[in-house]
């Protein structure tokens, strides 16, 4: 994960011309604009590569209808038609918001991410939650002592994290907490009558935790956090790792500032001066690069999902993969590419907001 | 070129390391020498072949309990964990050999001509790096999987979609770092001897400006080895792999595992598993250590005397 490097600046910082507020509103417009690229790229590299494979009806019912029905279901979806001709369709409905429909159970890609959406919403959630906890407070620790004990361990701790695999760590979290000492639930976001309970209540919002709260059922919110727990710790060690090594690298370098030498030199502890002098000043780059970790976290959801059979975008993509449903994974990719670069663009307003040196 | 990085990597300050960064840099020479020692001694280490199912004594049986004859017992479909295990190691090693080679090649090229040219390539070169490297290599893997071999794959096919796409996020990071040097490097004035006394572009480019602008790039190596194991692993955890009898991988044993564990069976999730974390661990180590030992901002003051007559440490 590129947060192991240091981070270089792919573009050379040109000053920003003109005056403050003119000059931040043009970098808005031109860094918004940005998105359009990139997400075109994705979406096209994704288009083109699934076609190379032929297209997705004789993939999903090639070997089950005869060659007349298959060439009739092309024409009927129009997979018969030039490349070009089906890429600028597929470009246009794309721009409308259309994602076109599954192939094995038709229904709107929309509908499959909107009922999907929140499920992995809600972990991503927990995950984040979970990290934070564990990252930043640890990360604080190990500045506080940096290159003595504690640093080391937890160091080691957050390199663990990173190089224990998503799903390892799911797996070990299941066999000890939920089959070897029973604490937990193994799998699933409720158990089947809470989540009947669930979906039998006015206006759902899909995410279990909320619409539990909203029942006001103290065994529906139980039930749901408890199936929380181990999905969000697995997903969220793995960001942890990161936020702690972010933290950490972030708050040695502000601890090396003059500002923080004059209140050493008045005695301030050590601890105290992680915890009241630096923090602050060192979360700023903290908050933006975790953001750009969102890749990280929709790949880790894809594998904790599949894990916990938590019935999310990430477990449906792994279903429609297996049954060679193309439309529903481009549709998936494709919500997954545009998360990542409209997160991607908040980032970098949020950092020219917070430091106005950063202009393009 | 392999050999003018190796020359780089900065091992004589192994010595002058404070001890937790000497800890970690030595625990990761280890494990990454027996991982590889492991991976081409696979046959002769392991009891049995990655897609044995028999014996002269008849069928392993699936599920057994860890025995003598089966150290880590036996997977559900009746393959002998201990020996899958040892195996993994060589895909492990293939798919590091052929994801370093799809990611290096292209990126130092790449970075190389569109640092030194600069203009409206350069522009482009960036911002499609910038595009790709937001882009989960896992998803990208499964597209190539269903690319390459539909899904279900032969070795070369579970490898090549790996390799493909961990180059795909890869190449934009090296295309980066080297560019940045590049750009570095070509405003010093042994650069502007060299276009003074007429040697061409390309010359330039290959003897000036490419050896000193390599030199972190051992560090992106070690990273870039463990995210393609994880990238494979997390491909054949999904079912979109290499087949059972193909090669053994670690990521498809832990697929098969997940039943196995929630009905309490632990010898067929912890092994393969082991053997990712402690690869991945190995190579991340390495990587760490020497990142720490290149970055003089990282050493601790008091136990980095200034070197006598070593000047700018590694600059050149």
């Amino acid at each position: 994960m590129s947060t192991l490097t240091q981070e270089t600046p792919g573009a050379v910082a040109t000053p920003a011309d003109g005056a403050a507020g003119y000059g931040f509103a043009r970098y808005l417009v031109v860094r918004f604009l940005l998105i359009i690229p990139t997400v075109l790229i994705l979406v096209s590299l994704v288009f083109f590569l699934m076609r190379l494979t032929g297209d997705p009806i004789s993939a999903a019912f090639g070997d089950r209808l005869t060659p007349d029905q298959l060439q009739a279901k092309l024409h009927q979806a129009g997979y018969d038609r030039p490349l070009p001709t089906q890429y600028l369709d597929y470009l246009r409905s794309l721009a409308t918001g259309d994602f076109g429909r599954t192939v094995t159970d038709n229904q709107p890609v929309t509908h499959v991410l909107g009922t999907y959406g929140a499920a992995t919403v809600e972990l991503a959630c927990y995950a984040l939650l979970v990290a934070l906890v564990i990252g930043v407070p640890l990360g604080m620790v190990a500045a506080a002592h940096r290159d003595r004990a504690p640093d080391a361990a937890l160091r080691l701790f957050a390199i663990l994290t990173y190089a224990t695999p998503v799903f390892f760590v799911g797996l070990l979290l299941k066999l000890v907490f939920a089959i070897w000492l029973g604490w937990l639930p193994s799998s699933g976001r409720a158990s089947t009558g809470v989540q009947l309970f669930l979906q039998d209540q006015t206006s759902t919002t899909g995410v279990y935790l909320i619409d539990a709260l909203r029942s006001g059922d103290g065994t529906a919110i139980t039930d749901v956090l408890r199936h929380a727990v181990l999905p969000g710790l697995a997903l969220g060690l793995l960001v942890a790792g990161i936020l702690l090594r972010l933290v950490r690298t972030n708050l040695i370098g502000t601890l090396s500032a003059d500002y923080i030498d004059a209140a050493r030199s008045r005695g301030v502890a050590p601890l105290r001066l992680v915890t009241h002098h630096a923090t602050r000043p060192a979360l700023i780059p903290v908050v933006t690069v975790l953001g750009l970790q969102i890749a990280g976290l929709l790949g880790g959801a894809v594998l904790t999902e599949t894990t916990f059979e938590w019935k999310g975008l990430g477990y449906e993509l792994a279903h429609y993969l297996t049954v060679r449903d193309f439309p529903a994974v481009q549709g998936i990719v494709a919500l997954f590419a545009v998360v990542v670069a409209v997160t991607n663009f908040l980032v970098d307003v949020a950092a020219a907001l917070i430091d106005p040196r950063v202009r393009y | 070129m392999a050999l003018v990085l190796v020359r780089r990597l900065p091992l004589p300050r192994l010595r002058t390391g404070v001890g937790v960064q000497r800890a970690m840099l030595l625990t990761g020479l280890v494990l990454t020498a027996l991982f590889v020692l492991t991976a081409v001694l696979g046959p002769a280490l392991a009891p049995h072949g990655y897609a044995q199912l028999r014996d002269t004594e008849g069928l392993f049986g699936s599920q057994q309990h860890p025995s003598g004859s089966h150290p880590l017992g036996t997977t559900i479909a009746g393959y002998d964990v201990l020996s899958r295990t040892i195996w993994g190691a060589r895909t492990a090693l293939l798919i590091i050999l052929a994801a370093l080679l799809l990611s290096v090649v292209p990126g130092t090229v790449l970075g190389l001509v569109s640092g030194y040219l600069g203009g409206r390539l350069d522009r482009l070169l960036v911002g499609l790096a910038d595009a790709l490297y937001a882009f989960p290599p896992l998803l990208l893997a499964i597209v190539m999987s269903i690319v390459i071999s539909g899904g279900q794959s032969s070795l070369v096919g579970g490898l090549g979609a790996a390799a493909c796409s961990v180059a795909v996020s890869f190449v934009p990071q090296y295309f980066r770092v080297v560019r940045a040097e590049v750009i570095r490097v070509k405003s010093e004035p042994f650069v502007d001897a060299a276009r003074v006394i007429g040697t061409g572009p390309w010359r330039i480019m290959t003897r000036h400006v490419l050896r000193n602008s390599v030199r972190t790039l051992p560090l992106i190596f070690t990273i870039n080895a463990s995210e393609a194991i994880l990238t494979l692993a997390g491909l054949g955890f999904l079912g979109f792999g290499i087949e059972p009898n193909s090669a053994a991988e670690w990521g498809y044993d832990l697929n098969r595992a997940v039943a196995d564990v929630t009905s309490g069976i632990w010898w067929t999730a912890i092994p393969p598993g082991l053997g990712i974390v402690l690869t991945v661990l190995g190579t991340t180590l390495l990587g760490e250590g020497l990142t720490d030992l290149a970055d003089p901002r990282l050493r601790r003051r008091t136990d980095a005397p200034v070197p006598p007559a070593d000047g700018g440490g590694d600059g050149d």
